[in-house]
């Protein structure tokens, strides 16, 4: 095989971070025209690697040789010239620009004055939304896209610059089925033209599905490159996390108790409308739905985060007034939300000072913080949930984005709630902590937690939930028992039918 | 490998001691280009006149850490100076006086809190609108004119005790309080939440207007208690005192590493940003300066020093 078929080549490539050597001589080649899957754990370095490539971190050790030649870029910029773009796993955008604004952000198509062209800049907008299917004017402002959205117009944004070599890093860890399959097509049209795509995710099925060849790294270390053809599932495991993982979901018979959330004709006009339902003790309920269907505001209403316009919340069969997440904690509501940036972390605190922010009752008397006692439970989480950080006193926003969804789910959990609302609790969480946290979540049932999840992902869904509530359009057109769900059953009532 | 080690190793002790050692640097340069300015009066001297500034910086270092600002200090030291003149002048009065010039700072940060949070509106906008109504607060106080004759009880908050001014103990324990508030407390560590991000404070069941009420209504108290030490020291309440004085606590917060877009900073820092720009003060003067070249000095240094903390 021709070294001149690969487009880019990277050689012994090797990072340090202080305190965490992220990157020992790892190599990457990608062939022209392919998909070229980028696999391992949370923390294992991907996203370090591929921000190398991107220009991101220009301190490093080892070459990059791109279309034959050696890349010395010094800054995204150049990298972007070069022929490299890439579509990050933590959003990058600017909250007050428009969608239009922010795609051609340093890019802007100028008329002859050299000023921005609105008009060129509008249509160019429209015509890459079409491209990837989305319904949005340009002119709404980032921020009040939805996660998803946002993605969406990341995608775009990728796109747009007509790159050589596009890294995807986690393209689909914030979107439902309906447009991964138009991230896919797209993908597809790309290779055609012989772009060449470096695709990291933690979904083994999308693996299979569009990859042409995977490069496992562990630990920050290259384990090996195999084409995809010949390779199966448990292998490719194997290879990340260095042992067989078996049953994904564990089997549990549930006992229910009494009602512990019941929620009757709960409304936000204009975005969900007369949504009733209950969780019981020792319960999981999943909710499943398109992205924009409700899920999301629904069970932020339940939390506090946001309002609802009328119906009913109780809990235990007594009516509760949730005004704030404040409220929603008295009654024992845990909520590990979807936007992870925005409403889970405070990014440039330490871990251990995020995973006690809710939590400070636990170690404080007289409004007087005890240091043993924060660290030692801090530690404690940190240690449950296999948290990969050098120390406790680490930036939440260094560490790598399955660790930082496990600070989140950890100080929901340390606050001992009855009812648990997971809101796509395992984004972009490797294979091996995902069944740890299936398990976590199983064990809390059966400790008598009612828990509600909340996902994309169907077979977390239906793996998970021993009932499944399917919204559409912000109503609830249907709900199924464990045993009469199937992916079939829950696309068609998501689609409203 | 061992040598970037070494390399983040200096690296951190730079970032923790740089400011101490820029301090130490100047003063070494300012000691070799004047005899006076080692000497155990002048140094004493420094102290005293940094301590107001010191305790306006204490308490907008609280204000930036919750990604807010407070623009109307200078003003709030006058109204609370002339309150607290206004009742300074029968006899043996000093009680009365602390606890109006006290409170009066209180309310104006409860107000600026309030509009803020409430009202939903930018602190740059409310504390300016704050700055001038103080101003014009404390012209109606005193009448516009100067408020002087205060009982020597009040006058005394600006002499020394032990040999050592009063106003510079203040400052000790005003700086230890909120070392150990932000540092120890719970509020301290919500404070550092609201600041960084406040949509996640909200989330994890943190009151954020609270918070900011409290630290609106802390800084508030404490340029109440600057407002004080500033009619004791002059034995005047000045209406027209203060002009500028923000300008100079926001430098020293910002000279101490706390970042002005909020969440992350120190009050040892500010309290050393302080002492740099009182140093620079001084120093100055001791060399003679002409007092407009001195403000202009002054300002490049301020920049200089960011510049330089920006590329380490
Ligand atoms: N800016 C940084 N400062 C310090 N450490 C960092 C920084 N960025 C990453 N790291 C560390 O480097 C290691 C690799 O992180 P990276 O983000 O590349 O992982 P990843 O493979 O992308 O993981 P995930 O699947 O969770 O996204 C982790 O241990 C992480 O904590
Ligand atoms: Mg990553």
């Amino acid at each position: 095989m021709g070294a001149d078929l690969n487009v880019l080549e990277m050689n012994n490539i090797s990072k340090t971070f202080p305190g965490v050597h992220a990157l020992k001589n790892v190599n990457l080649a990608v062939k022209k025209g392919t998909v070229h899957a980028l696999m391992g754990e949370n923390g294992a370095g991907k996203s370090t690697l591929m921000k190398i490539l991107i220009g991101m971190y220009t301190q490093y050790e080892g070459e990059i040789i791109f279309k034959g030649e050696r890349l010395a870029h010094s800054n995204i910029k150049s990298a972007i010239d070069a022929g490299i773009s890439m579509i990050h796993q933590e959003l990058s955008y600017v909250p007050n620009m428009t969608v239009s604004e922010n795609l051609f952000l340093g890019n802007e198509p100028r008329n002859r004055w050299g000023v921005v062209d609105r008009k060129k800049l509008r249509e160019d907008t429209q015509s890459y939304l079409n491209l990837i299917g989305v319904k949005l004017d340009p002119g709404t402002l980032m921020k009040d896209l939805s996660v998803s959205e946002r993605q969406m117009v990341e995608i775009a944004k990728a796109i747009s610059y007509k790159s050589d070599v596009i890294i995807m890093d986690e393209p689909t860890s914030a979107i439902s089925d309906r447009e991964v399959e138009r991230l896919f097509k797209i993908i597809e049209g790309l290779k055609k033209r012989g772009v060449a795509i470096i695709y990291i995710s933690h979904k083994m099925d999308e693996i299979f599905r569009i990859a042409d060849e995977f490069t496992v790294l562990r630990d920050g270390t290259f384990v090996g490159t195999q084409p995809i053809e010949g390779a199966n599932i448990d292998q490719m495991i194997a290879m990340m996390v260095g042992r067989q993982l078996t049953d994904l979901f564990p089997r549990r018979t549930p006992e229910y108790g009494p009602a512990i959330l019941t929620v009757r004709n709960l409304t936000k006009r204009g975005v969900f409308e007369n949504i009733s339902f209950e969780v019981r003790k020792g319960e999981i309920v999943g909710i499943a739905g398109l992205m924009g269907s409700g899920r999301t505001e629904v069970v932020n209403c339940i939390y506090g985060l946001d309002r609802s316009d009328s119906g009913e919340i109780r809990i235990r069969d007594t009516a509760a007034t949730i005004r704030t997440p404040k409220d929603g904690m008295r009654q024992g509501i845990g909520l590990v939300s979807e936007d992870r940036k925005t409403l889970g972390l405070v990014l440039q605190l330490s871990v251990k000072e995020n995973i006690m922010l809710p939590n400070f009752q636990l170690c404080t008397r007289y409004q007087v913080v005890s240091d043993a006692k924060e660290k030692m439970i801090a530690d404690g989480i940190i240690k449950d949930l296999s948290i990969k950080t050098p120390t406790r006193d680490q930036k939440a926003g260094n560490l790598s984005g399955g660790n930082q969804q496990k600070i989140v789910i950890g100080k929901v959990l340390l606050g001992n709630p009855d009812l648990l609302i997971l809101d796509e609790p395992t984004r972009g969480i490797d294979i091996g902590a995902k069944s740890e946290i299936y398990k976590l979540i199983s064990q809390l049932a059966e400790q008598g937690k009612a828990i509600i999840v909340v996902s994309s992902e169907l077979p977390e869904i239906m793996g998970l939930s021993d009932r499944i509530i399917v919204l559409h359009e912000g109503k609830v057109t249907g709900e199924l028992t464990r045993e009469e769900a199937s992916e079939e059953k829950i696309m068609a009532h998501a689609f409203g039918k | 490998m061992g040598q970037t080690i070494k390399a983040t190793f200096t690296g951190d002790l730079l970032r923790k001691y740089g400011l101490l050692l820029a301090l130490v640097l100047l003063c070494a340069v300012f000691a070799s280009m004047s005899p006076v300015f080692m000497t155990e009066r002048n140094l004493l001297n420094v102290l005293n006149q940094v301590s107001i500034n010191a305790i306006l910086a204490i308490g907008v270092t609280f204000v930036i850490l919750i990604g807010g600002i407070d623009l109307g200090l200078g003003s709030y030291v006058a109204l609370t100076g002339c309150l607290a003149a206004l009742f300074a002048s029968s006899g043996d009065a000093l009680f009365i006086p602390i606890l109006l010039g006290i409170l009066g700072g209180l309310l104006i940060g409860f107000v600026n809190g309030i509009t803020i949070t409430k009202g939903k509106l930018a602190p740059f906008i409310v504390t300016l609108g704050m700055m001038t109504i103080a101003r014009g607060g404390a012209l109606v106080v005193s009448d516009g004119r100067p408020i002087s004759n205060l009982s020597p009880s009040f006058n005394a908050i600006g002499g020394t005790f032990l040999g050592i001014q009063i106003p510079v103990l203040i400052v000790l324990v005003i700086f230890l309080i909120s070392l150990f508030v932000l540092n120890k407390t719970v509020f301290g560590r919500y404070v550092y939440a609201v600041g960084g991000n406040e949509e996640a404070a909200r989330a994890s069941g943190i009151n954020v207007h609270r918070i900011k009420l409290y630290v609106y209504i802390l800084c508030g108290g404490l340029a109440g208690v600057a407002g004080i030490i500033q009619t004791a020291r002059i034995e005047t309440g000045q209406p027209n005192i203060g002009v500028g004085y923000e300008l100079d606590a926001i430098a020293a917060v910002v000279i101490g590493g706390t970042s002005l877009s909020g969440g992350s900073g120190r009050i040892t820092g500010t309290i050393i940003g302080a002492l740099i720009i009182g140093v620079i003060n001084n120093g100055l003067d001791l060399l003679n300066v002409p007092s407009y070249y001195q403000q202009i000095i002054k300002g490049l240094i301020i920049v200089g020093a960011l510049l330089i903390d920006r590329k380490s």
